[in-house]
């Protein structure tokens, strides 16, 4: 399975979450807060919100609950175009 | 047929499913994962989960989020994750029980929203579903005895784990455990020798007092702590890190009771002897009425289901229940979070990850007299404002401002306005 995360290649394995291939492939962080700091996964099951990205052109979605499907587009996110 | 919604397929569900079924009830059971097992039973997808014969009697519903309940009603969003086109369908159930469990609770320190500081529960749920190790040289530290399998977890996946800090010291984990906890020394013994095998030490009364680096953790400063969890001084261990996992026990999500008008008593579910809450109808189990294991939490769902289909729950199963009830006010005595934590914190320290609220901000709006009550506490300094709704913070504000916490979020789960323009909701 292979997603692209602004538009380089990643590879993952079926069945795991978009911040399960993320955080395999070496990123800690693909969001900034208003402020600028970068942000990943903090809690790991959908209730602190730290982890959100940009899906197939959806904003908002939390990687920790979604399931990476081969040929997604990820896009990071700043507070800034959300 | 008496009909029954169980919201949750986590342990405390999942009894309540098959208990509610045995009583003769029909079921419909659902959960926003696209498997079953909540976080104890986590598996990567497509693996065998053992509930197989449970979930063929009920109708199941995975992918399912319930966004909001009133009275007895549930309005589900069925789909993938964060969506969109997500179908809405409501239901209207005889008896509803709410197992919707809990999520890790961790108290701010410096540096704790940088990347690479997880959540206890995010590296097990990291480790067990997507087989990925959150780090190489990892800190485990916080209160309880989730530190342990959480460990276990993160070395299993090839994760190099430096040491396994416990807050509390050895005289107050000791009022706790006790010889009538056998079965689960047993199992602490397994994971200390589990860890010992992979010489990681495990140290009482010492824990993660910061976390450094720019865009991501690099370094951890442990330190030395007294029963009342204030910093030793001159105690202070700097530790080369890629990623810290802190968790001081777990915060109930409460969220759906809560708008179904259910009692709470600090943070919990209120529930009578077979799991009934205020509201009629509506009954709770699991990690909503507090924290004690999976075990705990099945024989409550146990208890639930059973009654929530009409049913008289025998003494075996109260017996079970109330067993494992002790046993988790006797785990709270021994893991208790020490009143002196704020001492941790600088004036610039994050306390509202989402809205960057710090401490110096929340002190300093506390003592304004003229912004007193939680409400314009909240609005002037944007606490629990942000898009976790106070989940990770609540606590922690509550406490350093001397408030009550909130626990009242009418939207549980987040939905997309063209979802909620939509006017299509599927009546079940
Ligand atoms: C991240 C994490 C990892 C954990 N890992 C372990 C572990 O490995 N070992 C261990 O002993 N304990 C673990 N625990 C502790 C665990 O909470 C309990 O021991 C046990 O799983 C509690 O059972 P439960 O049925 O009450 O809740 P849970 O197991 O949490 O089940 C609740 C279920 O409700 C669902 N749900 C919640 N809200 C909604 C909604 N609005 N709509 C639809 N579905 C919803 C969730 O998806 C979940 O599946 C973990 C806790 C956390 C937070
Ligand atoms: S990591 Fe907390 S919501 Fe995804």
């Amino acid at each position: 399975m292979e997603i692209t995360v602004d538009g380089e290649p990643v590879p993952g394995v079926e069945g795991q979450t978009v911040a399960g291939v993320l955080l395999a492939a070496g990123r800690k962080s693909w969001r900034t807060t208003r402020s600028g700091a970068p942000r990943g996964v903090f809690c790991g099951i959908g209730a602190c919100f730290d982890c959100l990205l940009t899906v197939n052109g959806v904003p908002d979605v939390r990687a920790c609950r979604r399931r990476a499907a081969d040929g997604d587009e990820i896009r990071t996110q700043s507070r800034a175009d959300a | 047929m008496t009909r029954v919604v169980v919201v949750g397929a986590g342990p405390a569900g999942l009894a309540a499913a098959a208990h509610a079924v045995r009583a003769g009830a029909g079921v419909t059971i659902l959960d926003q994962s696209d498997a079953p097992g909540g976080q104890y039973h986590r598996q990567p997808p497509g693996a065998p989960h053992g509930f197989e014969a449970v979930l063929s009697r009920c109708t199941w519903w995975p992918e399912s989020t319930v966004w909001a309940v009133d009275g007895k009603r549930v309005h589900v969003l069925r789909g993938p994750a964060d969506g969109t086109g997500r179908q809405r369908h409501v239901l209207e159930p005889d008896a509803l029980v709410l197992a919707t469990g809990a999520h890790d609770r961790t108290l701010p320190f410096p540096g704790w929203q940088l990347p690479g500081v997880f959540t206890a529960g995010a590296a097990q749920a990291l480790a067990k579903g997507d087989r990925v190790a959150v780090g190489k040289r990892v800190l485990v530290a916080g209160a309880g005895p989730f530190l342990l399998p959480v460990a276990e977890s993160l070395l299993a996946v090839g994760a190099g784990v430096l040491a396994v800090l416990e807050a509390n010291p050895a005289s107050t984990v000791r009022k706790g455990w006790s010889w009538r906890d056998a079965r689960k020394a047993g199992e602490l013994a397994r994971y200390a020798a589990a860890l010992a095998r992979h010489r990681v030490p495990y140290h009482l009364g010492r824990t993660v007092v910061e976390a450094r680096g720019d865009d991501r953790v690099r370094e951890a400063v442990t330190a030395r702590l007294r029963a009342d969890w204030s910093v030793v001084p001159g105690t202070e261990r700097t530790y080369e890190v890629d990623a810290v996992c802190v968790g001081h026990g777990f915060a109930s999500q409460p969220e759906l009771a809560v708008a179904a008008g259910c009692a709470l008593d600090g943070g919990f579910v209120r529930v009578g002897d077979d799991q009934r809450t205020s509201v009629a109808g509506v009954f709770a189990a699991g990690e909503l009425t507090g924290i004690g294991g999976a075990v705990a939490a099945a024989a409550e769902g146990a208890v639930a289901g059973c009654a929530a289909a009409g049913g008289v729950p025998d003494r075996a199963l109260l017996r079970e229940r109330d067993r494992t009830r002790a046993f988790a006010a006797r785990l709270a005595a021994a893991h208790p979070i020490g009143a002196a934590w704020p001492g941790w914190l600088r004036e610039d320290t994050i306390v509202c990850r989402c809205e960057e609220t710090t401490a110096g901000e929340l002190t300093r709006a506390a003592g304004d007299p003229a912004a007193p009550g939680p409400h314009a506490l909240k609005l002037g300094t944007r606490a629990g404002l942000g898009p976790c709704q106070g989940r990770m913070c609540g606590a922690a504000v509550s406490a350093l401002c001397g408030t009550a916490e909130r626990h009242h979020r009418p939207i549980a789960q987040p939905i997309r306005l063209g979802e909620l323009a939509d006017a299509k909701e599927i009546e079940a």
